[in-house]
């Protein structure tokens, strides 16, 4: 592993924190997401409630649209890639985007494999719904964690579950001796090397986001408050009343998580959130998160 | 906000602003150079402070925020008043006179004009060794989709270039560097910024 490549792939990371990555479909979107603070963007073909209501294969965006984005905006643009589609992955990195994002809201091309993220240049974004799945990503290449949450639902749910999930299992690895990590490594699936550095130190190696049913300012505080060190939100912002003023309140309430006030005030006089799905009325088959593993 | 207990100290207080970006990392920095971190979210954290840290992130990001939450006049009174300012990356383009790729607004503390996201994008950042006039070992400077100083104007010091632009400049209290000092082992340039605001202190 080239250990400064490595460096410069989380260090983006690390200049993205505490704040908020929105999903755009096209240029005027993302042209929207950065007036209103966003301090990156994530270009797909549809937003996850999009891809959910309509169905079909949901597959990397438009070169076209995405070059448009980044012609359109000087902050970081992200792009989606389906799990193990690899080549999907080189065409964005000839494209020159500057995150990808390996992600189950696409239709995964392998449902075995992840993409050897090592192997490229660019760096990669994955989610996770658990300390060993996350390691597993990191052990591929990943240099930014994302709880899955369950995208394109508005219901933030499945991604406090997950965030409260992940650091619940570092605190615990925290408690155990040398010997018990083994065990735990066999347990969580993952490298042992990576399983003691978390015991060591208490988080990840590599930056820890939030995504997966942001819809308002008070979830992205609370992702925020639980541990998350930034926030992607998806449908939440272009399919609420006023995508504008969304996107302004909720970057607002990102950057003051911890002050209850600032975020009563980003949550007044804005128009309705999104819907919202109750996760209990999905089928099995319906949920994204369990894509990838 | 949790107030801080105000203990007797003859640590400097430096406020890193926190609206976005790595000022955690700068926060760690600030302690291992001596000095007391505080972040900076409201115009009234600024009471106290001997320096302000702008870290890296989003400058169009720190923009607005700044502008929104009243910081953006609070930190050019800061600077008017002989508070010391040291921005990294996204906070040397706050810092500069003039801004382009694309033009912005920014606090006009620094006599530079720098290029925004000039080397490329995130498949051009990159680590060097540098040599800098802080010392005679070299510096490591870790480089991320970083802006270029175009031209430096009178009462600039040029104190390191990398491929023939310069990288770290300071004017007075003023500093800025394009690399991000804060993402290394290395305190040099956190040291330095804490040097400029001790020299002339009154004692």
């Amino acid at each position: 592993m080239n250990n400064d490549l490595w460096r410069v792939k989380v260090g983006l990371a690390e200049m993205l924190k505490g704040g908020v990555i929105m999903d755009v479909t096209t240029a005027e979107q993302a042209k929207i997401a950065e007036e209103a603070g966003a301090c990156a963007v994530m270009a797909l073909e549809r937003v996850p409630s999009d891809i959910r209501k309509e169905g079909g294969v949901a597959r990397m965006a438009s070169p076209r649209v995405i070059r448009e984005i980044m012609d359109t905006v000087s902050v970081p643009v992200m792009a989606k890639v389906r799990i193990g589609h690899f080549v999907e992955a080189q065409v964005l990195e000839a494209l020159e985007v500057d995150y990808i994002d390996e992600s189950e809201v696409l239709t995964p091309a392998d449902e075995e494999h992840h993409v050897w993220k090592h192997g490229f240049k660019v760096p990669f974004v994955c989610g996770a719904r658990n300390l060993g799945e996350a390691l597993r990503r990191i052990a591929e290449g990943a240099a930014m964690i994302r709880t899955k949450g369950e995208a394109g639902s508005g219901n933030i749910v499945e991604a406090v579950r997950h965030m409260r999930t992940i650091i619940g299992e570092m605190k615990r690895l925290t408690t155990l001796g040398e010997e018990e990590l083994v065990r735990a490594a066999k347990e969580l699936g993952a490298p042992l090397e990576l399983v003691s550095w978390v015991a060591k130190n208490g988080k990840l190696p590599v930056p820890n986001f939030s995504a997966g049913g942001v819809a308002t300012p008070a979830d992205a505080a609370l992702v925020m408050q639980l541990g998350a060190e930034a926030v992607f939100v998806g449908s939440g912002i272009f399919k609420s009343s006023d995508p504008a003023l969304r996107a302004r309140a909720v970057v607002k309430a990102t950057t003051h998580f911890k002050d209850p006030k600032i975020v009563l005030e980003a949550s007044a006089e804005l128009g309705e959130a999104m819907k919202g799905l109750d996760i209990r009325q999905l089928e099995e088959k319906d949920l994204l998160q369990t894509r990838g593993w | 906000m949790k107030i801080r207990p105000r203990l007797v100290t003859h640590q400097l207080r430096i406020g890193i602003l926190a609206v976005q970006g790595d000022y955690e990392a700068h926060a760690r920095m600030v302690e291992r150079a001596g000095a007391e971190p505080v972040y900076v979210r409201r115009p009234a954290d600024l009471a106290g402070l001997a320096g302000i840290i702008l870290p890296g992130g989003e400058s169009t990001t720190h923009l607005k925020i700044l502008t929104e939450e009243g910081l953006f006049g609070a930190v050019q009174k800061f600077a008017a008043a002989g508070g010391g300012i040291f921005g990294t990356c996204a906070g040397a383009i706050l810092l500069a006179r003039e801004v382009r790729n694309p033009a912005q607004t920014s606090l006009g503390l620094l006599n530079i004009s720098i290029l925004r996201n000039a080397y490329g994008r995130q498949l051009a950042s990159e680590i060097h060794m540098g040599l800098t006039k802080l010392r005679s070992e070299p510096l490591e400077m870790v480089f991320i989709r970083a802006p270029i100083i175009e031209s430096v104007g009178e009462g600039v010091d040029v104190l390191a270039e990398d491929e023939g632009h310069p990288v770290l400049v300071r004017q007075g209290r003023i500093l800025a560097s394009t690399f991000h000092p804060e993402l290394t082992a290395d305190p040099a340039v956190h040291i330095f910024f804490l040097s400029l605001l001790s020299a002339g202190r009154a004692s």
